[in-house]
């Protein structure tokens, strides 16, 4: 999975809500539209949230791996919004 | 410019929303926004675009702080009291929000200044706060004669109005009410009494509508007037047209110069 070629990359492990989704929309607005950023986040509550937020702000999540390590990596592709 | 960790922190509740984010909290903190008068508009609604992180707010006005204005005047402190309002105001924001850079201009906008304070720092929105009619179509006159996009409001007792003008779009505030009325045929909220929140309600929403335009969302209230009665606790929102004989804003104005007009010589004491 991890081939998806993305085209910026954040880490959000650091932070908690709402942060986490603040710093991945700003990182996202940083690219283009129909580019591909890649945000590592925590298990739980990051990622039962910040994936459904960006769906709901008109992005396509591409994929979501799970690293095994209480992280996940999803791959988003920013929508024309 | 890009976002330090402690304003991602503090703006976060803006960055979050679809219609600002991260490009419309820049917006906003590259925007400037004259406020005139320091009272009971100018008050909240400076410390509301100061919270928002508008970059730079301009302070209009002569006044020194009374204990009479503290009962709706919120940006200004008991301690404040005998200090000029531009500078009582710049201390609470500078306190409020470090990103804020307020200019102040300690003095009354009249026909001779008020398009220099306008253009000082080509200030992207006006609000006007002030509490008598000579200074409403003035400010009316100089934002309608310099294409500046401005909140109207006004509030006495229970009731409060506002509306926005939008260059080139009208109506503007001279097109609803052609000239001021005689001095002394209006009470001011100073003979009248204005209940301490109304400033707080209108005034928060001249600074939504001073955010809204900087953002680009939404709807303002251009071609609007709308009105508040707390007693009744209720609004109303009035259309209005252009008046295409408007002295100021039709295709053939009659003014082409700013006025000084008559102040009700109470008015012309401090308050």
């Amino acid at each position: 999975m991890s081939e998806i070629k993305s085209d910026a990359y954040i880490d959000i492990t650091d932070v908690v809500c709402p942060m986490t989704f603040v710093k991945t929309k700003v990182a996202i607005e940083d690219i283009e539209n129909g580019q591909v950023l890649e945000v590592k986040m925590n298990e739980g509550e990051p990622v039962l949230n910040v994936p459904r937020s960006l769906k709901e702000e008109g992005h396509k999540v591409i994929s979501v791996e799970n690293n095994g390590d209480r992280t996940f990596t999803v791959w988003v592709k920013k929508g024309d919004i | 410019m890009s976002f330090t960790n402690e304003q991602l922190e503090r703006y976060s509740r803006h960055i979050i929303l679809k219609e600002v984010g991260a490009k419309g909290q820049k917006k906003l903190l590259e925007s400037k926004v004259l406020i005139i008068g320091t009272g009971g508009l100018g008050a909240p609604a400076a410390m509301f675009l100061a919270a928002a992180g508008v970059g730079t707010i301009g302070l209009v006005d002569f006044d020194v702080v009374e204990l009479s204005n503290l009962q709706r005047q919120i940006i200004h402190l008991t301690k404040d009291t005998g200090k000029h309002k531009v500078l009582s105001g710049k201390e609470t924001i500078n306190e409020m929000n470090p990103d804020v850079n307020v200019v102040t201009y300690k003095e009354w906008v009249s026909s001779s200044n008020i398009i220099d304070i306008i253009k000082d720092q080509d200030y992207d929105f006006v609000i006007d706060g002030t509490d008598n009619f000579p200074a409403k179509f003035l400010i009316n006159d100089a934002c309608v004669l310099s294409k500046k996009p401005f909140s109207h409001a006004g509030i006495i007792r229970f009731q409060g109005q506002t509306m926005t003008y939008l260059p080139d779009k009208g109506p503007c505030y001279r097109c609803i009410f052609q000239s001021p009325p005689p001095p002394d045929a209006v009470p001011t909220c100073k003979k009248a009494g204005v209940l301490g929140v109304m400033g707080g309600i209108i005034g928060t929403i001249q600074a939504t509508e001073a955010i809204k335009y900087v953002l680009g969302v939404g709807d303002l209230l251009n071609g609007y007037f709308l009105t508040y009665d707390a007693l009744k606790m209720e609004f109303r929102k009035v259309k209005l047209s252009s008046n295409k004989n408007c002295g100021v804003c039709s295709e053939n104005p009659t003014l082409t110069g700013l006025i000084d007009y008559e102040q009700p010589q109470c008015e012309l004491k401090g308050n």
